[in-house]
Parts: structure tokens; sequence; C-alpha cells
């Protein structure tokens, strides 16, 4: 499975960022290998519209799960439609910090 | 002729101006008056009248999904977030759509069908001889004003004279608003934000390359610093509307002052020949 996780840099070590589709990185760990990817969000200084256009990308990367502070309203209704889950995490610890709450079953999910 | 009446930003006046202009004119010639102000029309408040709605549309996309590959180019293309390609299908969010075509060209596939969409109308009224009341109104949430005010602007093309309401402030509706005007009636007030919003009116105007004039609302007398501004940027003062309890009366029960105050219609035929001078 495949958990994207909205970042402040590009590592897993970075702390979380709170805004979705403003996240200066989306990190995707894949839980199976553990293996990580950071990507850098091209949406950041996007004029609107980037809530579901960063759905677009957690989709690419094949997430099944997001893992972020909040969600907009289109951008919950993509990731509804598109079946992927999201996790609220409020804390200030890193992404591999997020994960762990997750993977703990801590973490409350978004209602999308 | 067409003449657009704009300010620098809300609350100067612009639809006093507007409305009075046009029911003066009305007494002498046919004449439309177009509310651009789409996303909140007041002119038909000073003109109450049953009107005749025509909707208007806007084309957003619609994808087959037997010919789409899911390649994802149309959601990459689209600046607005308006498509979001998924796993198993593309989802449109209409509100967010611009109708700029994009996707439509970008998709490698012929996926992509543009259908109407409902975003506003504009509703016509005949609520004096001669006059005829054009508004255009843009529905709640949606945000292409610019397609609204050229449908009302369109509507209104047959007529030889026609005033347009612009919408307050200098963003792209109220270029819409302008372009394609003849000349342009700026409204200001004698206040320092007054003539601080006048300048970037009067800037925007420049750079569409019309001519204008200045009606100073609500004067208080001390309007020296607008008259110099005017001055100095070759911008006739039109039209000083005075503050005075009189005048804030009538118009604070929706009246219109060149109807229900002495003097008042003849200043507003003075005003119309004064940017007529300014077209020529
Ligand atoms: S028409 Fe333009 S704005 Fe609308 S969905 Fe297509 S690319 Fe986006
Ligand atoms: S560009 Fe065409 S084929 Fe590709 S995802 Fe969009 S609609 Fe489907």
């Amino acid at each position: 499975m495949i958990v994207g996780i909205t970042a402040r840099a590009p590592s897993t070590s970075a702390p979380v960022e709170q805004r979705f589709g403003r996240a200066p990185y989306f990190v995707f760990v894949d839980t199976e290998t553990g293996k990580a990817e950071s990507v850098e969000n091209p949406l950041v200084d996007a004029a609107g519209g980037v809530g579901p256009r960063a759905v677009q990308m957690f989709s690419e990367h094949g997430a099944t799960v997001v893992i972020t502070g909040q969600v907009g309203g289109n951008a919950a209704r993509a990731l509804g439609m598109g079946g992927i889950k999201a996790y609220a995490y409020r804390g200030t610890g890193s992404v591999a910090d997020a994960l762990a709450e997750y993977t703990a079953g801590n973490l409350q999910p978004i209602p999308l | 002729m067409k003449i657009a009446i704009a300010s620098g930003k809300g609350g100067t006046g612009k639809s006093t101006v507007a409305a009075n202009l046009g029911f003066t004119l009305a007494l002498s010639r046919e004449v439309a008056l177009v509310d651009c102000d789409v996303e909140e029309p007041n002119l038909h408040l000073f003109f109450p009248a049953p009107a005749t709605d025509v909707p208007v549309t806007t084309p957003i996309p619609k994808i087959d999904p037997d010919r789409c590959t899911l390649c994802g180019e149309c959601g990459k293309f689209c600046r607005f977030g308006a498509l979001s390609v998924l796993k198993d299908r593309v989802l449109v969010f209409p509100e967010l759509c611009h109708s700029c075509g994009g996707c439509t060209l970008v998709c490698p596939q012929g996926a992509i069908e543009e259908i109407p969409r409902t975003i506003g109308r504009v509703a016509c009224s005949s609520p004096i001889p001669r006059l005829t009341l054009v508004s255009g109104v843009l529905n709640e949430g949606e945000v292409q004003a610019p397609a609204v005010i050229r449908a009302a602007k369109a509507l209104s093309k047959a007529h030889p004279l026609t005033l347009y309401d612009a919408s307050p402030g200098t963003a792209c509706p109220v270029i819409e608003t302008i372009e394609g005007s003849d000349a342009c009636i700026l409204v200001t007030e004698s206040t320092p934000f007054g003539l601080h919003d006048l300048r970037l009116a009067a800037e925007v105007v420049e750079r569409i390359g019309i001519g204008a004039g200045v009606v100073i609302n609500r004067s208080d007398g001390q309007d020296k610093e607008t008259l110099d501004f005017c001055r100095d940027r070759g911008l006739p003062v039109l039209m000083t509307i005075p503050f005075s309890r009189e005048i804030a009366a009538v118009q604070n029960r929706g009246g219109l002052i060149c109807r229900d105050l002495p003097g008042w219609e003849e200043r507003f035929l003075a005003l119309f020949d004064g940017i007529g001078g300014v077209v020529a």
C-alpha cells in the first residue's frame, strides 16, 4: 500500500505540512517495502484549483491513503471519488512520525 | 455611442449616476442601460419592472469514458483544477472551469466534448418608455463574470446609445465592461481614498485607450486635490454632485435626483453633452 504524506521538505524526517494542495512536497511511502519517494509539488504557487490537481498526483503515484492536516471541499470530493482515504495528522512531528501514528491506528479519518 | 460608467471602488455612487443619466436620456431618446456589475447588479432597484430572462451558458468539458485512456493530459493541462484524472475516471469540477477549451485540444483521444452549462442570466426589461434595462446576473459561486458581461453587452448591441454600469474596482470584469466603449465616465468622491481609486481607474481607462471624464459625487466643496489630479491628467470634470441632505434623502429611498429634484435633469443632460465631447 502506498501512503502519501504532505511535507515541508523532501524527506521522511521533514515536518508534516498541514495544507494539502499547497504542501511543498508529497512523500509517498510504500508500506510493504518501506521505500519512500519525495515529489516536489508544482502547485504551491498556483492561483487556484490546487486540490483536484493534487489528488490527480496522488492517484498517479498509486496512493490509496493520504495523511495531511486539512482538505478542501473539491479535493475531498476528488479523493472520495478516487477511493483514496484521508487521515488527519495535527501534530508537529515528521512524516515518519505521522506514518507511525497511522500504522498504530491513532489517526482520525477525514470525512470525504 | 457606448459609454461606460466606472469607479475605482464601490460605494461612490456609480450606479446612481448611471440610473440618473439613463432616466434623463430616455426622456428624449432611446437608450439601453446595461448593468455589468454582474456579481451585485442593482440598477433594477431604481427601475422595478417585469423582466425577461435569457440564460447565459459557458462550455465545459464532458469526458467520453469509452474513449478516455486516463492518460492524465487534460488534468495536467488545466491550470484551474477543474479536471482530476483518477485511476478509473476523470472528475470534472464545473465551478472551477474557465471554459478555456484547452483540455479538448490537448486530449489525444478526442474524448472530450464541450457541453453548455448555465452560469447566470441576463434580465431584460422596459421599465419606462424608451429605456431598455439589461441586467447581467452571475449565479452565486460562479467565477466567470466576464462571460455574463459579454452576454449582457451582446444583448444590447443593437441600441444606438448604450450606458454600461461597470462593477467597482479595476479587475477583469471592469476591463471587459469598458472595452469597446467610446468613452468612460469615472465617478469619484473627493476624499483621499476616492482620489487613490480614481487614479487606478484612470490608469485602466488610459491603458484601454478611450477618453474619459470625471463626476465628483458627494462633494463637500473641498475638491482641490481631485481637481488638480484631473487637470494634470487631462480629465475634464463633467459634473459635481454636492453632498446635501436633500440629495441623500432622495437616494436613500431609491429615488432619482433627475426626476425628484428641480434642475438635475438639465445637469445630467449637460453631463451627456460633456462626455460626448470627450469622444469627439
Ligand atoms: S476548458 Fe479549460 S478551464 Fe475548463 S476544464 Fe478544460 S482546461 Fe480546464
Ligand atoms: S486527455 Fe483525454 S484521454 Fe487523457 S485523461 Fe483526459 S480525457 Fe482521458
